[in-house]
């Protein structure tokens, strides 16, 4: 059995200075690191002989309009199907400078979660094959899981804003 | 061309003076309302006559936007959006959820209230596959099997009924535990139904089985490796049908699954006869595991002590004060979480389901990410139909279990 | 074996070897035991549909035998579950191609108003784009709900003039929705 501390001082020994803000809320082991790192990091992991961490759970992506400089952060949780291992990587994102490295060459799996991500985010992969939109039409302007978007559909008229306690 | 060759109705005059055959490809465009798509998947696909080149798939056109959904609503009111997330087995994604949350605020949930979830989350299992292989039935001509087993779905629906009200949107749990316990009568319905579906499947495996015909549309049809299954992100059914024995029940399992014995079915080709073989194998070991469920069930509460998330009884609150702030903060959604990230996953009808839950303290969850297995699996799909006919393309579609609710969110 | 029950033939006049009635009643009398429905099922309601069409509540019993999943042969479109903004010009298209007289049935919460999703990606209703005869309500309507819309359905079939159709106010209607 691989324990959390175990690979946590692996990596943070491999990955020296790359690798931050190690966690383990309710017992999954979590790291932050960069752009630059992660798909080294992905890859390292997806060919260690022993963690074999070689599963691609998800990719999604969060917004945090409050904290300065990093603004979005991208999630990867990847899965040692082996060792019964889960971690979550993530990697924060300024919001002038959305690019990160696409992992479409370690996992073909990570095609679609990454379109996704784009699609409600606009996180841009670099070196995504097809980096279009994948859940809405291709004509929308914006990204609509932004905290600062609304929700409801702006075209209802039938509304009334005092009916709904607003 | 002469005149004779256009009076004359042989084909092989006719053909002569063609200039030469050069090779085109169609393009066909196979849905979004296709008949034979079960639900809203576009695939523009290249043929070379029948064979298929590339595909190209749309998706996308039951968008409903969950996540944002998710943002803006208390816990509990998440429940109808996971509800109709994977429409087929309901349950599971309810549970699922539910489960999430009791990890975020550390609830545990009595050992009864762990056992009825899993009679429940089997069933739906059960129904989710009898839809998935009667619909593979009745894509290779064979309709009969389909309304057999639709016959025995709605006895499923019946214990539903019996439970919650509901057919399809089975909201029967609660943060916390279940809404109400079992009552004897959907108990004896459910120990009907255990004496009644074996008889219906095997009628079912005996109709397909060994099936000449099946057995030829469905052999050797899409198969996958295990390793690009695996690149592809395929877990439940699929993914065992290709050889792997990955089951979150069994790694990692959750709601009382170690208690209980049951068998992993695996395939070995990935093929669409070892995905609907791996399905029916599947509807066994639920039954098993329903019956061992119901013969062990502890007595005991059927829901956790957690006042500030599962409602007080309706006669407290209509005579205790405490009871009724309670109910009042819990349906007007008023109860801030604690901080917190939690991911947590459970064998849902077509693999892992994963919810990914960001609490920052407020009523309703900051983000929250579904890990949706269909969405993940069916960008194989192209690759796996590469170089088959049209009409084993839509058989391996319907293989794969693809349900749009879920695949869009 | 129950007996086969008989369609009760229109009000009309009888005498020795002749039955005479309006043209209306018998044509709305034969489309509407023979509406051939287009089942356009995306999500959940669809699902209970299957249950329509299954030996349970079986839908054929209506009349209704044979889905067809071709517009151009369909009488009756049933619009079941959520449609997205995507899929609104897929609707449409389809709605289009059906031959006249068609009818519309709204089946599902979704379909109806959009439900419990009022969310940018979702459409608010089927009637912002077609114009709909019946609402079907529930989420996820039962298969009784579906079959009582049918019915209703039928019960319009029925009453309809033949001449409805080419009136200035359907012709209005149509082209409230720009269509032709």
């Amino acid at each position: 059995m691989l324990t959390n501390q175990e690979v946590a001082e692996h990596i943070a020994e491999k990955f020296d200075g790359s690798v931050a803000d190690f966690e383990q809320p309710y017992g999954l082991l979590t790291l932050t690191t960069t752009r630059e790192t992660i798909i080294p990091l992905l890859a390292y992991l997806k060919d260690h002989p022993v963690y074999q961490i070689s599963f691609l759970t998800d990719i999604t992506g969060i917004h945090y309009p409050e904290s300065t400089g990093k603004e979005f952060a991208v999630v990867y949780h990847i899965h040692s199907l082996v060792n019964n291992f889960r971690t979550r990587v993530k990697v924060f994102l300024g919001k002038d400078d959305l690019h990160i490295p696409t992992a479409t060459d370690l996992y073909a799996s990570a095609n679609w979660m990454e379109r996704e991500t784009f699609d409600f985010f606009g996180i841009l992969f670099d070196g995504h094959p097809n980096l279009t939109r994948i859940l809405n039409i291709e004509e929308m302007d914006y990204h609509p899981m932004r905290k600062e978007y609304p929700l409801e559909d702006a075209t209802r008229q039938d509304k009334i804003d005092a009916l709904f306690g607003r | 061309m002469s005149e004779i060759d256009l009076i004359s109705d042989k084909g092989q005059v006719a053909r002569i003076n063609q200039p030469e055959l050069v090779e085109e490809l169609t393009t066909l465009n196979l849905g979004p309302t296709h008949p034979a798509t079960h639900g809203i998947f576009q695939n523009i696909l290249q043929m070379d006559g029948e064979k298929i080149i590339s595909g190209e798939q749309t998706i996308g056109y039951i968008h409903r936007a969950f996540e944002k959904i998710a943002e803006r609503r208390p816990f509990y009111q998440i429940t109808t959006l996971t509800d109709r997330m994977n429409y087929c087995s309901s349950p599971i994604n309810n549970f699922g959820w539910h489960m999430t949350v009791e990890k975020l605020l550390g609830i545990e949930v009595p050992k009864r209230a762990q056992y009825i979830r899993v009679i429940m989350m089997e069933l739906a299992r059960i129904s989710d596959h009898l839809i998935c292989n009667g619909i593979l039935g009745v894509d290779s001509g064979a309709f009969s099997g389909f309304l057999y087993l639709m016959e025995k779905r709605e006895e499923i629906y019946e214990v539903y009924e019996e439970i919650c009200g509901a057919r399809l949107t089975t909201n029967m749990g609660r943060i916390g535990g279940m809404e109400r316990d079992l009552t004897s009568t959907a108990i004896r319905k459910i120990k009907a139904l255990l004496e009644t579906l074996p008889a219906v499947l095997r009628e079912f495996e005996n109709l397909f089985n060994r099936n000449r015909i099946f057995m030829d549309r469905t052999i050797n049809v899409g198969p996958i490796t295990a390793e690009r299954a695996l690149s592809y992100g395929f877990t439940g059914p699929n993914l065992r049908a290709a050889g792997v024995d990955y089951d979150v029940r069994v790694m990692n399992p959750y709601s009382s699954y170690e208690d209980f014995e049951f068998d992993i079915p695996v395939g070995q080709s990935g093929d669409t006869y070892d995905r609907f073989m791996v399905r029916g194998e599947e509807m066994w070991q639920s039954l098993r595991i329903i019956e061992q469920a119901l013969n062990n069930l502890p007595e005991g509460p059927y829901f956790a002590d957690a006042p500030e998330y599962y409602l007080p009884p309706k006669k407290d609150v209509y005579t205790k004060m405490e009871a009724l702030i309670y109910h009042f903060k819990i349906v007007m959604g008023e109860i801030d979480a604690p901080v917190g990230e939690v991911y947590h996953a459970v064998e849902g009808g077509n693999g892992e389901l994963g919810f990914y839950l960001i609490s920052d303290g407020g009523r309703a969850p900051y983000r929250l990410h579904f890990r949706r297995p269909s969405f993940i699996y069916y960008q194989a799909y192209p690759e796996m139909c590469k170089g088959v006919t049209i009409s084993d393309a839509i058989m391996i579609m319907s293989s794969l279990n693809v349900i749009a609710g879920e695949l869009d969110a | 074996m129950k007996p086969v029950k008989m369609a009760e033939a229109p009000a009309g006049h009888s005498g020795a070897g002749f039955f005479a009635t309006s043209f209306d009643q018998v044509i709305g009398l034969a489309r509407s035991y023979s509406l051939w429905p287009l089942p356009f099922a995306t999500s959940c309601c669809g699902i209970e549909f299957m249950a329509t069409m299954g030996a349970h509540y079986d839908i054929s019993r209506f009349g209704s035998e044979r889905p067809s999943f071709s517009p151009r042969q369909a009488d009756l479109l049933l619009v079941m579950g959520t449609i997205a903004k995507k899929m609104g010009p897929v609707l449409k298209q389809v709605y289009i191609q059906m031959a006249e007289p068609r009818w519309v049935v709204a089946v599902g919460a979704c379909a109806s108003s959009g439900g419990i999703f009022d969310t940018y990606s979702v459409l608010q209703g089927i009637d912002r784009i077609i114009p709909v005869d019946v609402y079907v309500p529930g989420c996820p309507p039962r298969p009784e709900q579906i079959l009582e819309g049918l019915m209703q359905v039928q019960h319009m079939a029925q009453n309809e003039s033949l001449r409805r159709r080419n009136s200035e106010e359907y012709q209005e209607l149509m082209a409230s929705y720009n269509i032709q």
